[in-house]
């Protein structure tokens, strides 16, 4: 892994981070580099209330806020930044608006790596607009300027449109760190970790390899 | 959220009658249903905060419960209820949750708007 100036990851939901990047973001932090996580919604929308349900339509916000800050921290960014857009609105929001700002978020943070989804191969329509509107701003600065852009990519098509991941980064290193990245995000993956509490335990090998490679594609600028 | 008691959820409801309230209704099987089953389709539907007076209001049915607010033009429906709150700020919260405890669908009421 290549130390960075700064770090700029820009997701849509608390937790999009956790699953597919928190290893590579505690990497950087490890190395000394800042890391700025721009995320744009609260999750609000999430359907997961805890079983029996512990939260509710209206109280999920504030978990999910407070579930975010303790990811960030568990990951050690110090830079977190809430932009405040709402759950599975942000394709419906003005375009020019989304692209202007995340332009500002480079320009201030001047990042040597953006990390966002990768338009078209990221399922949610949250991640789509807010992949194609990174890869807007990104788009706007001279090639020679630009910051080097990782995108995650999982929709079923993704292989076989984009090819496999040209980076892969094996974060075992940090994998303590992830864990505890993935469990600050409880209401939503509480459910998920105990079906999987078995599988670490056993050392799973599909579920290590899953826990453990960080997978993304360099955006290709047509 | 509790079990849904129809008792509470109906006096609740008769509380907001003839009032100017605020609605939020939502429907969802999530944004990842299609992802994870392709011959699954995925729809749902949102509104927050839409104001509304109803004249009636009902829950009933023998669980999950359905509930349906009648209003001067219209209705206002929501199935699938299987858990309430009455939150301090006197809400009622209705919401059901599917098999795996997710969110499947929401109805709220409230005299002040939603965040
Ligand atoms: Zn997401």
């Amino acid at each position: 892994m290549e130390k960075e100036r700064h770090v700029l990851v820009v997701f849509p939901h608390p937790d999009d981070e956790a699953f597919g990047v928190s290893g590579t973001i505690a990497s950087h932090v490890n190395l000394g580099t800042p890391v700025t996580y721009a995320c744009l919604t609260l999750g609000q929308m999430g359907r997961n209330m805890g079983n029996p349900p512990f939260a509710n339509r209206e109280t999920l916000p504030a978990i999910r806020k407070k579930e975010l800050k303790d990811a960030a921290r568990a990951m050690g960014i110090n830079d977190l930044r809430m932009l405040g857009f709402r759950d599975k609105t942000v394709e419906f929001e003005d375009e020019n608006m989304l692209t202007n700002l995340m332009s500002s978020l480079i320009t201030e943070l001047n990042p040597s790596l953006v990390i966002t989804f990768y338009p078209g191969y990221s399922v949610h329509p949250d991640h789509e607009a807010t992949g194609a509107a990174v890869v807007r701003a990104v788009e706007k600065i001279p090639a020679a300027d630009r910051p080097k852009l990782h995108c995650v990519a999982f929709s079923r098509n993704c292989v076989e449109e984009i090819g496999e991941p040209d980076i892969v980064y094996d974060i075992s290193a940090v994998a303590d760190i992830k864990l505890d990245a993935i469990r600050a995000h409880r209401s939503q993956t509480e459910l998920m970790l105990e079906e999987m509490a078995d599988k670490l335990k056993e050392k799973d090998p599909k579920t290590l390899a899953w826990l453990n490679n960080e997978r993304f594609w360099t955006y290709k600028f047509s | 959220m509790d079990p849904v008691i129809l008792s509470e959820v109906q006096e609740a409801l008769d509380r907001f009658k003839d009032k100017e309230v605020y609605v939020h209704l939502e429907t969802t099987n999530g944004a990842y249903a299609s992802h994870n089953n392709e011959s699954f389709f995925s729809s749902g539907a949102y509104i927050r905060n839409a104001k509304v007076t109803y004249e009636r209001a009902k829950i009933t049915g023998e669980g999950p419960y359905r509930t349906g607010l009648k209003i001067p033009f219209g209705w206002v429906y929501a199935e699938g209820i299987t858990h309430f709150e009455i939150d301090d700020k006197g809400r009622l919260l209705l919401a059901g949750h599917d098999f795996n405890g997710k969110l499947a669908v929401a109805l709220e009421i409230s005299e002040t708007p939603f965040e």
